[in-house]
């Protein structure tokens, strides 16, 4: 199957137009010695039916996700996406455009890009947020670019208390941009601020995840000031869905907020495309990473919407630009927007109040000790199995149950915790089996 | 038309969220919000309504032709997108057992072993989610590669031509490299004599497109490329333009080391309105061990994901990629199977049918076949008649097209990039060729039309200078300025596409 257009008839009109008399004599500029000699070794094509048949056999060749209740998070989350996200992004006009380079024929997508904007600095309390980058973790690269700039500063501070995938992809792009990188150990579950203030001198920023990875809420405010008190940028990664409930970071003095979209909007896809978003305060605008869209008029006052501030970006900075991205996540944004005003203030608060008290229930009902005694915990927390968790992940499953993620994956001494998300997702009578099933696997 | 803020009321509200009558724990002062974000109040009606209505301000491949050169806006098969959201893949977690997602590692392996054959090398990581992604990732690689021979100190420097897309030098930076800029000859292609002169132990490697931004394949390319074998330095290839060259060349044949495949442009991924996008990376064998972890692998009759990589330069993204992305994009490889060949030779067809129509209309600075794309020059109209590259675009849109690429290749003077991708008819190509004629008519005899254009869009020609100065970048509610009053004129000229 193929998706061109052009008849034999057209071609041979075409190359008569062109003064040739093959196509072969459109690729004499390859040099011989390069060309491929040989058809692509690929599987015979298919047509749209044979596709559809093999593609459902990959996608049953996974486990039916509907046949297990999953309490999987550690990162991302089983959280409800209501039909109009869906709606809204197949339409063909926002999902087969580029990125809005000419703006009187972008408007749709620039205005949703500006509305999306305001949404992340609504929820994290910012002054100006990029229009999405690529993932959660990508976003906390760009948070350290821009803290190295803005600082002059050449080391950065992460929790170790934050996600791993977020802390390695930072490890990953630091030596490029001549960082070294401190991690400050957690102590049962939480960052002291003493300990991240020592850290953080001579540091340009400081990221730290809220709530952190065990689920646990960390002293944000104080870590914010810690890191601040030591000249470093306060960086919070926040799970945009708990910004109903907890404080927003613009509240408690921090320079960014970075963090993971997927939780808002957009289904998990075995780990993307989702949007990762930055936002800062407006003394940062400058150094933004990526594409930022701004209002303006036409010559007749109309309002309207551009990409912005653009001397920033690649393709006019060049080498001096503030980052070099150029595709981001936009319609995985434009999602989030959508879910963001399904929601409403109001349902944003029943969500993060929801997975509170679920996962409050949870605790109560399962008969395990926590990790971390004493910790205030948002959706998601870890208990001690009594054996090694990815045995009890195992035996769950056989019963139909994923009872979350087995955190000596990522943290030494750990094998016997296990980290449980409980979305909204869930009802008490799924943690009821839960509970029932765990207590026979351990 | 409003924000969907301004349409906001108290109490209205769209989604309920299951409440199951528990308790809900206090969450403990300090910690808690109470000021709610102000996120849009809206009922379901209306919200449909607000962005259906957006939707129809917004031009996208549905709704014409979309020749953004560079940019490859080819037909989005359809059929992906229910592929997609096939609930197997969909509601896949990606630290779910590997037992239970062997369906997703294989589509992962199938693509990997697609992409090696297409680029011909040897091992591929899908991770990087972007081809801007994709060369950071690549100039990690040579890094690391350089370091484990001891040569990293020395080699810092990274070549990359004049033609080069914006990305490439702000990679070179963020990856901590210094830039060595090597110019274009009379006829297009990279200039030998300079390039030998630039080349030394201190090379670290090459960032080239081939075919280039101008639309043309660099007829040296075996120079080239025995130039930075004999200097022992690397070379990376940009696959933007990869749509020209599927089973017709291939990059590890032509010498390159590293290549990053945007499946947004030739493998069809729906652009989104700027992304999501997808930059895999294909690697010749003496790279591979240094690719991002986890590796997609074999392993007895499954599949598996490897970490036990130490010399891998670590991750650069979550997890293993944009998985939705690589589902699309495998399935319209797996469309065209070996006749991805005919793909491309119908993208050159189409793009030197379309320039033998505009040729004599405007001016072509390398007077050569194109290959997938071609780059004209609006400098006579300019000229002559005072109207620009900008003007030329903007006229377009009251024909009903989407502008090409415009002011980029930065070394073309009021560049327009012309690429009409595969997917198009011969008489859209007729169509578009006829309105780019009319207004290269109207730029000799009412020049003010164009001047004044568009004056078919929702908005007439936006003030981007207002937008900078002003940088209004979120609503402010109340305190929202009102931008309408002194509107000044426009005027800046930035790279509009790639």
């Amino acid at each position: 199957m193929s998706y061109l257009s052009l008849t034999d008839g057209d071609r041979d009109a075409m190359l008569e137009a062109i003064g040739v008399s093959t196509i072969e004599e459109l690729f004499a500029d390859i040099p011989a010695g390069v060309r491929f000699g040989r058809a692509l070794d690929l599987p015979p094509a298919l047509t749209e039916q044979e596709l559809t048949a093999y593609f459902e056999e990959l996608a049953e060749a996974n486990a039916d996700p509907s046949q297990t209740v999953s309490f999987l998070g550690a990162g991302l989350y089983d959280h409800y996406v209501p039909a109009v996200v869906d709606t809204v992004l197949q339409r063909g006009e926002f999902l087969t455009a580029y990125t809005p380079y000419q703006p009187e024929l972008s408007q749709g997508v620039l205005q949703a890009i500006f509305e999306y904007q305001t949404a992340i600095c609504e929820l994290t309390g910012m002054d100006v947020s990029n229009a999405s980058g690529y993932d959660g973790t990508t976003v906390a690269a760009d948070a350290c670019f821009v803290a190295k700039h803005a600082t002059g500063r050449s080391k950065v501070v992460v929790t170790e208390a934050t996600n791993p995938q977020v802390r390695q992809v930072v490890k990953t792009y630091a030596p490029g941009f001549g960082l070294e990188v401190v991690e400050v150990p957690h102590r049962d579950g939480a960052t002291e601020p003493d300990e991240l203030r020592e850290a953080a001198e001579d540091a340009a920023c400081v990221i730290f995840q809220q709530p952190n990875v065990f689920g646990v809420l960390e002293p944000a405010p104080d870590l914010a000031a810690a890191a601040a008190d030591a000249g470093a940028l306060p960086v919070a990664h926040v799970d945009p869905l708990s910004l109903g409930v907890l404080e927003a970071p613009g509240n408690y003095g921090c320079a960014l907020a970075i963090g993971e979209g997927q939780s808002a909007g957009n289904p998990l896809s075995f780990g993307g495309p989702h949007y990762g978003f930055l936002a800062a305060r407006s003394e940062f605008i400058r150094r933004m990473p990526g594409r930022i869209v701004g209002e303006t008029t036409d010559a007749a006052g109309n309002r309207g919407y551009v990409l912005t501030l653009q001397t920033r970006e690649q393709h006019i900075r060049r080498e001096k630009a503030t980052s070099n991205i150029t595709t981001n996540q936009t319609l995985l944004a434009l999602g989030g927007l959508v879910y963001l005003s399904w929601l409403g203030p109001q349902g944003l608060r029943e969500v993060g109040e929801t997975c509170l008290a679920l996962a409050q229930y949870a605790k109560d009902r399962l008969n395990f000790p926590p990790v971390f005694s004493d910790k205030t915990t948002f959706k998601e927390f870890a208990v001690r199995v009594g054996r090694p968790a990815r045995e009890v992940v195992s035996a769950a499953l056989e019963q139909g149950i994923h009872p979350g993620y087995p955190l000596g994956r990522d943290y030494p001494g750990m094998d016997d915790a296990l980290l449980i998300a409980v979305t909204e997702r869930r009802t008490p009578a799924e943690i009821d089996r839960l509970a029932e099933v765990l207590a026979s696997c351990s | 038309m409003q924000l969907i803020f301004e349409k906001s009321r108290p109490g209205r509200r769209a989604g309920h969220v299951p409440a199951h009558g528990l308790p809900v724990p206090e969450v403990p002062a300090g910690l808690r919000r109470d000021e709610p974000p102000r996120l849009p109040e809206i009922a379901e009606p209306d919200l449909v309504r607000h962005f259906t209505k957006l939707s129809t301000r917004n031009f996208g491949i549905d709704t014409g032709f979309y020749p953004l050169g560079s940019c490859t806006m080819k037909h989005n098969p359809r059929v992906n997108e229910r592929f997609a959201v096939l609930p197997g893949f969909r509601d896949l977690h990606p630290l779910d057992e590997e037992s239970r997602t062997q369906g997703a590692l294989r589509l992962c392996f199938e693509l990997q072993e697609a992409l090696v054959e297409v680029t011909g090398l040897d091992a591929v990581s899908l991770q990087p989610a972007a081809g801007s992604q994709g060369e950071i990732t690549g100039l990690m690689l040579m890094r690391a590669y350089f370091a484990d021979r001891g040569e990293a100190e020395r080699r810092r420097k990274i070549v990359i031509p004049d033609t080069a897309h914006g990305t490439n030098p702000a990679s070179v930076t963020m990856a901590g490299y210094e830039l060595t800029n090597v110019q274009t000859d009379a006829r297009g292609n990279i200039d030998v004599d300079d390039l030998r002169g630039k080349v030394d132990e201190e090379t670290a490697g090459l960032m080239l497109t081939n075919p280039s931004t101008l639309g043309l394949f660099d007829e040296n390319i075996e120079q080239i490329s025995e130039i930075f074998r004999s200097a022992g330095a690397l070379m990376y290839y940009d696959g933007a333009n990869l749509n020209a060259v599927c089973g017709i060349s291939r990059p590890g044949d032509m010498g390159f080391d590293i290549v990053h495949i945007n499946l947004h442009k030739t493998f069809s991924q729906p652009h989104g309105g700027g992304g999501p996008g997808g930059g895999p990376i294909a690697v010749g064998e003496r790279l591979a061990p240094y690719l991002p972890v986890p590796a997609v692998v074999r392993e007895g009759d499954g599949y598996a994901l490897d970490y036990d990589r130490p010399k891998s330069i670590g991750k650069v993204r979550g997890f293993y990629g944009p998985f939705g992305v690589f589902v699309r994009s495998y399935a319209f490889i797996r469309a065209y199977g070996p006749q991805l060949r005919e793909m491309s030779e119908a993208a050159v067809l189409n793009a030197n049918y379309l320039l033998a129509l505009l040729r004599d209309a405007y001016e072509l600075p390398f007077d050569r076949l194109c290959m997938h794309e071609f780059v004209l020059s609006a400098r006579r109209q300019k000229r002559e008649h005072g109207v620009t590259a900008l003007d030329i675009a903007k006229g377009l849109m009251d024909h009903g097209f989407h502008p090409p690429t415009i002011y980029f290749p930065l070394i073309v003077p009021e560049a327009l990039m012309v690429e009409p991708t595969e997917t198009e008819a011969k008489e859209t190509l007729d169509e578009f060729a006829e309105a780019m004629l009319a207004i290269a008519r109207d730029a000799e005899e009412r020049s003010e039309v164009l001047k004044e254009a568009p004056r078919s869009t929702v908005v007439g020609r936006l003030d981007e200078v207002k937008a900078a100065k002003r940088a209004v970048v979120r609503y402010l509610f109340e305190d929202h300025p009102d931008l309408s009053g002194d509107p000044a004129p426009v005027g800046v000229e930035a790279p509009k596409g790639v």
